[in-house]
């Protein structure tokens, strides 16, 4: 009987977290960003269906970078579970700590037990009253939870375009200029982005129930160009 | 706890399904309720077609046996942005069933990116009438009505239930409950093709006084307490509920309009509706 070989568990849980972070840096970043109206999610991405930033639940939205599949059935999972809140207790009782929780304790579980880690990073972010009632959720492949307070990156690239938000960050930003801030982080110095590259969404701060709204390539276009703000009620 | 599912397991876009999944689905009950076990009953909604979409509008009352329970009961809700639902029958199940329906509704849109088609949504319905039939027949019998603006052929569409799930179209009007048969006497003899949304908003108010007065289950508007039946209209855009000070004003406007039209006197009989209708109602009344 052949016995396998000792692996320490540093290197063991090293190998992982190296092999997570390799697939996370494959796709593409993105950024969220608290403004005035709201929280704006903008993340580069391609496809106009699959998409990458979601609504959760009334005030709660979802974005994950990665492996497709995995942080989709993790989106699904997270509207599941809040629906099922909300549901049995009540609306107002479903909120983005503990759906943040119930995440990283499933990717913290996965990350140590399962053969393959989940190649994703996933931001849970819930818009408030004001935006120092905004909450952001940036949650890693091991389970680890990072709350922010401003903006978040998130992808293999997170590091130098959250210098690049750091750079043009205001704390009065508006939607337009939150935009405008994203788009350039995103793209870098050498590239420019434009509404068909990008999936932008805004968690809005309205009072309406479902807070979560969807901006179209032409709005973002126009945004970028230097137009004011979209208007506020477009719902499909 | 995150629920997850292994893809054979899956429950899909499909709430419901998720609900029974995790065991928060009600038992049914094994015998019919005893006769000291009286049920809250909602009674009369009715829905019309207009030029833009669909008026759907309910009474207040809910009633247990002879006495009135609630005066102020709401029965008619906003399915999604662009549909209604209605009820009609025991209270409890029909409102846990509708807010099971909008988050049905709600869910599906989530998950799936998209919203379901009117007539997804119908169906949804109509499954879940049927799915409710073994309470049915221990006696909570639950039947709504459904309404919304289709939004790919650009047209309002009501749908009507029975007990067992049966989904029937309706092209005109429709009406549930137990004042339904006059509710809907006085939308047949008013209804004309393409109303405006005020006309058809007169034509329900119209038919809900007419069903008050017969039915003693259906509740009539009540000024002193402010309460007057849900109106709500459904068009492109959107489900939009009236406001009580405007259905106040038509209420008013119409019972002007109704004692006028008797010579002030209370002794005349038969069937009076609002001047919009008054041409099929008067020649009904003669």
């Amino acid at each position: 009987m052949s016995m396998p070989f000792y692996v320490a568990p540093e290197q063991l849980m090293k190998d992982k977290a190296d092999y997570a972070r390799k697939g996370i840096a494959r796709g593409r970043s993105l950024a969220a960003l608290v403004c005035e109206e709201g929280i704006l999610i903008c993340a580069e991405n391609p496809s106009n269906t699959l998409h990458k930033v979601a609504e959760i639940y009334d005030r709660i939205g979802f974005a994950g970078v990665g492996r497709f599949n995995e942080f989709d059935q993790l989106r699904i999972a997270g509207i599941r579970h809040a629906d099922l809140k909300g549901f049995s207790y009540s609306r107002e009782d479903v909120e983005a700590r503990s759906l943040a929780n119930a995440y990283a304790q499933m990717l913290g579980q996965i990350f140590t037990h399962e053969m393959k880690p989940l190649e994703v990073e996933i931001l849970v972010a819930e818009v408030g009253e004001s935006r120092h009632d905004d909450q952001l959720y940036h949650l890693l492949y091991d389970g680890t939870v990072v709350d922010e307070k401003r903006y978040v990156a998130l992808g293999g690239d997170a590091d130098s375009l959250a210098e690049r938000i750091e750079a043009g960050w205001s704390d009065e930003l508006t939607v337009v200029a939150a935009l405008q801030l994203a788009v350039g982080a995103l793209a870098g110095p050498d590239r420019t982005l434009t509404g068909d590259d990008l999936e932008v969404a805004v968690l809005e701060r309205n009072g309406a129930r479902r807070c979560f709204r969807r901006l179209t390539d032409p709005e973002v276009d126009a945004i970028l160009a230097g137009a004011p703000a979209p208007a506020p009620d477009n719902e499909d | 706890m995150l629920p997850m599912f292994s893809a054979s397991d899956d429950p899909g876009p499909s709430f419901a399904a998720l609900v029974s999944r995790a065991g928060l689905q009600p038992p049914v009950p094994q015998s019919t309720p005893g006769h000291n076990l009286e049920i809250t009953h909602g009674t009369t909604v009715v829905a019309v077609r207009y030029a833009d979409g669909v008026v759907m509008a309910g009474d207040r009352r809910a009633t247990s046996g002879n006495l009135i329970s609630h005066r102020d009961m709401e029965k008619v809700y906003p399915a999604d942005r662009h549909s209604g639902v209605a009820i009609a029958g025991a209270a409890g199940p029909a409102m846990e069933m509708v807010r099971l329906f909008q988050l049905q509704l709600e869910h599906y849109e989530k998950v799936e990116g998209q919203a379901l088609s009117l007539e997804g949504k119908a169906n949804q319905l109509s499954m879940m009438v049927r799915g409710h039939l073994p309470m049915a027949m221990q006696g909570l019998v639950v039947v709504p009505l459904f309404a919304g603006f289709d939004l790919r052929r650009g047209q309002g569409r009501l749908f009507q239930y029975d007990v067992t799930g049966g989904r029937y179209e309706e092209t005109n009007y429709a009406a549930t409950g137990s004042g339904s048969l006059f509710a809907a006497t006085v939308i047949k003899l008013g209804y004309r093709p393409n109303l405006s949304a005020d006309d058809a908003v007169d034509l329900v108010l119209s038919a809900l006084y007419q069903a008050a007065d017969e039915d003693s289950a259906t509740g009539g508007p009540d000024p002193i307490r402010g309460i007057y039946p849900i109106v709500a209209t459904i068009s492109s855009a959107g489900f939009d509920r009236r406001s009580d000070e405007s259905i106040a004003a038509r209420f008013d406007a119409l019972l002007q309009r109704m004692s006028t039209e008797r010579g002030g006197s209370a002794q005349t009989a038969g069937l009076s509706t609002g001047p919009t209708t008054s041409t099929g109602a008067n020649g009904a009344q003669s």
